[in-house]
């Protein structure tokens, strides 16, 4: 349906093409359903568990030594802003599976957080190298507003997927939805397919 | 959790459009697919251009929950931007937008879940602190709430007739304004950005908050999330929802 009068703005084209319903922003806007946590690094810890048993836990140091990426990509957030080419520092989650030695299962995998947060993943879709634990952003330290001092990063999907303040991720047989997905936000978050929302 | 259900493109038509402030404008839908909405709530808005080019964005309800069918979405108009200039240049009564809704599920309040509530806005973070107001109002609730409210002059100041009707008429709500970049001869309220003092002074009076929904800009609602936890209040009764002009 065209809407009487409106043509679109004479903006900056992006340099590439951006998924359905996105806009290119040149900042990086917040988004957080509750209060800013502050950790204090050295009371940091990045875990994978099972169930409420921890397999294998990092301090601040320990994830620090593992072999770290430089990641460039564009990101998605589901509330229509795109940021083009962010440049992130982090550990593959493959590195955290491979150095704890764990064969991780076929499944899901819920990420929590520092302040409660969680949101629920495929194997699939952080493995494969496509998803990190991130610390750096533009080559400064995250910010806490923006998740740090470490976020999930997950570039493929809605960033609302990019866990702030990841504590760690539980591994779990069947899908069941995090923080947002039980409020209406769509269980997978494919930005190309535009899956926002239930029934997308 | 609620069963999924698609949350569908509906046409609503434009039914009424009504200045708020030099910036801001009301817009009240007639929905042919009413869903019933919780306050705090948010629907997206899609307009699309005669060679297929798409733009959303997102727009928080204004009105209560009870009024059923009609929709108002309170759109500021950003200067650089794509969609709101749309809504406040052209759109009039009669128009038809596509919309979908309602979205969110954290920043919501329900009369049933009580209180104290504290609310605190800044500029067009009221929009969605509005809509639980009403809904209290619209609801018959009798649940003290507080609305620490900062707007940039006395001409800025969204709902104020509203805001200034229901302060008049009931006790249990406390109405905290803050004019922080002008204010008419006269004015005896506070001039300075939200502080620890307004917080801890509305909280003096409607007891320690169960609820508290914080709305604005990133620095805003940042400063504002903090002071609340700073006056004693704990992190998880504490809502965000951040909005307007980006940037960095």
């Amino acid at each position: 349906m065209a809407s009487r009068g409106f043509f679109g703005l004479k903006r900056p084209q992006p340099p590439r093409a951006l998924p359905p319903g996105q806009y290119w922003e040149q900042g990086f806007p917040v988004l957080t359903a509750g209060v800013t946590p502050q950790i204090d690094l050295k009371d940091w810890r990045f875990s994978i568990a099972r169930d409420e048993r921890d397999l294998a836990t990092w301090t601040w140091e320990e994830m620090k030594s593992l072999p770290q990426q430089e990641i460039v990509v564009d990101i998605h957030c589901v509330t229509k802003w795109s940021m083009l080419g962010s440049g992130w520092r982090g550990v593959s989650i493959d590195t955290f599976f491979e150095a704890a030695g764990i064969e991780p299962a076929e499944g899901y995998v819920m990420a929590y957080c520092y302040g409660g947060y969680t949101t629920n993943l495929p194997m699939s879709d952080v493995r494969g190298g496509k998803a990190y634990v991130a610390w750096e952003f533009n080559g400064e330290p995250l910010e806490a507003k923006h998740g740090g001092p470490a976020r999930l990063l997950v570039p493929h999907l809605y960033f609302w997927k990019s866990a702030k303040w990841v504590r760690g991720l539980r591994l779990i047989e069947r899908d069941a939805p995090g923080f947002w997905e039980q409020a209406g936000y769509h269980m997978r978050g494919d930005p190309w397919k535009e899956e926002r929302y239930w029934g997308d | 959790m609620a069963t999924p259900t698609r949350i569908a493109w509906q046409t609503a038509t434009v039914e009424r459009v009504s200045v708020e402030t030099p910036t801001v404008k009301s817009f009240a839908f007639r929905l042919p697919d009413w869903q019933p909405f919780r306050a705090g709530q948010h629907f997206d808005v899609r307009l699309t251009a005669p060679d297929g080019y798409q733009a959303q964005r997102s727009y928080s309800a204004a009105s209560a929950p009870e009024s059923e069918g009609l929709l108002e979405l309170t759109i500021e108009k950003m200067p650089d931007g794509e969609v709101s200039p749309y809504f406040h240049d052209v759109v009039v009564p009669g128009d038809a937008v596509e919309l979908r809704g309602p979205i969110g599920g954290p920043f919501t309040w329900s009369a049933t879940a009580g209180g104290p509530l504290l609310l605190v806005g800044g500029g067009s973070g009221v929009v969605p602190l509005m809509s639980m107001l009403r809904h209290r109002r619209a609801a018959g609730s009798d649940t003290p709430v507080a609305l620490v409210y900062s707007a940039r002059t006395w001409a800025d100041v969204i709902y104020r007739d509203v805001l200034e009707g229901i302060a008049a008429v009931d006790l249990a709500f406390r109405l905290v304004l803050t004019l922080t970049r002008g204010h008419p001869d006269g004015w005896a309220g506070h001039t300075r950005r939200v502080d620890a003092g307004m917080i801890e002074g509305a909280i003096a009076v409607l007891g320690r908050p169960r609820y508290v929904f914080c709305c604005g800009s990133d620095g805003f609602v940042e400063n504002a999330a903090n002071l609340v936890v700073a006056a004693g209040v704990g992190p998880e009764a504490v809502r965000t929802e951040r909005f307007g002009p980006t940037g960095q």
